[in-house]
């Protein structure tokens, strides 16, 4: 209307600032991660629920005279995070949406790719946090029955099972956060999460036992059944990795890439 | 320092923005004002990319928004004081924004001061804030990295008297210091008293704009208009109406179509006395709701006599 009578618009002046770094946003992210209530209480009672359950069985063994391995003390406290770890790779993405923090984060950083790799980076840095505290817990539970029993105590420690289990985790981290990306609420994802991942596995052995050729199609379909040889170190033949990759794509690829994609492009109110 | 160029965002057969342009200059408050729904949010979210243009652009400083880099340092924005995190503290979402954007923490500190919130309001949880608060910590988060321009959508919403006195200051300031301020609000008299420049915008489109003196020149009635009260109301309205002047009466006097100069004029001739003499002309706010008219959830009568 009056635009023609208006002076020169003076120009931005951004020389002199330089762009957020990958590795600042990655530890915003981070910080995001644990400075809720939710997420504070979260990452505790994982904690709790390890320290718990290392000691009532540490407990059973001494008192019963059972032998205690340094791998299964291992092995329980990385189960216990790899059923409860998602979640927080889900809250990680869907509270932005539910919680509306997306607005804010999407405005100091609209490159919105990167806040959401620094996400994944931050999930995938809690699958390595996993790791030490597996190897710390086991290290102290098979301690003090290394005090207590020394010759029922086994220090064996294989470097490929562990290396296969922060695959494995890592790629169920991959998967809560993809369905969180792609469903952006967290109950939602949650559940999706559960079922795709401990519920579908076993509709789809049941429909492979309908038939042989049925059964071989699924093999191509089904991650968790693929991913197992990786899990225990023993992927041999290239069909093993076929399936691994093939069925990847299927479950974790396409999850992620629409769920990607729709925070790339969503409008955010 | 933020152009708005024929911007339209439609949804689907919906069109939330229609075609608006407008400048906020630096040096200058700019009031974007318009009833609920008039597209105000809409025009706001995507001057910082947040939601996308069907056509048109928005840029701040001759930047598309995504092009600013470490935008937080350049454009402070505030869009919905809510939009946190309930279960963050006030100090940590500060925090985050100053980790963000590269500043000190100490910056923290200094915009809780800066907008008067106490050592334990800010260590309280946001869902345990009330909406005032949140205005004033929504308010520190724009202005952590110590931008040049603010876009703040109804940022007086939710304060108290004092509180919006105080947020007035603070934005004159800021303005005065060379900083461009964009403030929508759907209150004209909280716009009024701050605002250098308005925009009304109504159903998606710029209906007016300008200065509060531009706006009323152009879109104000022509004619002049007094309402005048005074000792003998007949004798004056009858000199008037000799002098050839429309009289009406209004209220314990006569509203003119006459300047309040004619109107005093005449009764020193007629030898009446005056206890009452104004300017009858529209006020902003009967522009503002006539302009915005088709738009309004509740009809109005507009009683545009004169």
């Amino acid at each position: 209307m009056s635009a023609a009578t208006l002076p020169p618009q003076p120009v931005l002046d951004v020389s002199a600032t330089s762009p957020i770094s990958f590795w600042r946003t990655v530890l915003v992210e981070l910080r995001k991660s644990y400075n809720t209530r939710a997420g504070f209480w979260y990452l505790f009672s994982i904690g709790a629920i390890i320290a718990l359950v290392e000691t009532v069985i540490l407990i059973v063994s001494l008192v019963q005279d059972e032998p205690v391995l340094f791998e299964d003390n291992a092995f329980i406290a990385g189960g216990i995070t790899s059923l409860l770890l998602p979640v927080l790779a889900i809250m990680l993405v869907t509270s932005e949406w539910t919680q509306r923090g997306a607005m804010v984060s999407f405005t100091l950083e609209p490159r919105r790719a990167r806040v959401v790799l620094a996400k994944l980076v931050v999930s995938l840095g809690f699958v390595l946090a996993t790791l030490v505290v597996m190897l710390v817990v086991a290290l102290v539970t098979t301690g003090i029955a290394e005090l207590v029993q020394p010759d029922l105590t086994v220090w064996d420690f294989s470097v490929e099972l562990f290396l296969g289990f922060t695959i494995f985790q890592a790629i169920t981290m991959t998967i809560g956060f993809a369905f969180a990306a792609l469903l952006l609420n967290t109950p939602a994802a949650i559940v999706i999460f559960f079922l795709y991942w401990y519920l579908l596995p076993v509709l789809i052995a049941w429909a492979g036992s309908i038939s042989d050729g049925i059964e071989n199609v699924l093999e191509w379909v089904n991650f968790q059944i693929a991913i197992g040889p990786l899990a225990d170190w023993d992927m041999n033949t290239g069909e093993e990795w076929g399936k691994l990759i093939v069925s990847g794509i299927i479950w974790i690829g396409l999850p992620l890439g629409f769920g990607i994609a729709r925070i790339l492009r969503a409008e955010v109110k | 320092m933020i152009t708005v160029d024929r911007l339209t965002v439609s949804y689907g057969g919906f069109t939330a923005v229609d075609d608006v342009s407008f400048v906020a200059q630096p040096g200058r408050v700019t009031g974007f004002l318009g009833p609920n729904g008039a597209g105000k949010s809409t025009t706001m979210r995507v001057m910082v990319g947040l939601t996308p243009p069907t056509s048109g652009s928005a840029t701040i400083g001759g930047l598309r928004y995504a092009d600013i880099p470490n935008p937080g340092r350049h454009v402070g924005v505030l869009l919905d004081a809510s939009a946190q995190h309930a279960g963050r503290t006030g100090r940590e979402i500060l925090g985050l924004g100053a980790q963000m954007m590269g500043l000190p923490s100490s910056r923290v500190g200094e915009m809780l001061e800066l907008v008067g919130l106490t050592e334990t309001e800010s260590k309280r949880r946001l869902r345990n804030y009330s909406l005032g608060m949140k205005q004033r910590l929504g308010l520190a988060h724009a202005l952590l990295g110590d931008p040049s321009v603010l876009i703040l959508d109804e940022p007086a919403n939710g304060l108290d008297p004092a509180g919006i006195r105080w947020m007035r200051g603070l934005l004159k300031g800021y303005a005065d210091r060379g900083g461009t301020v964009l403030l929508s609000s759907h209150l004209l008299h909280e716009v009024e008293q701050i605002a250098d420049e308005m925009i009304l915008i109504g159903h998606g489109r710029i209906v007016a704009q300008g200065d509060r003196a531009t706006l009323l020149a152009s879109h104000g009635t022509a004619a002049a208009s007094s309402l005048v009260t005074s000792l003998d109301n007949e004798t004056l309205g009858a000199a008037l109406a000799a002098a050839g002047h429309a009289v009406v009466p209004a209220g314990t006097g006569l509203k003119v179509a006459a300047s309040t100069e004619q109107v005093g004029r005449a009764a020193l001739d007629a030898r009446v006395v005056l206890t009452d003499l104004r300017d009858g002309g529209q006020n902003l706010e009967d522009l503002f709701l006539e302009l915005t008219s088709t738009t309004q959830r509740d009809a109005i009568s507009t009683g545009a006599s004169a």
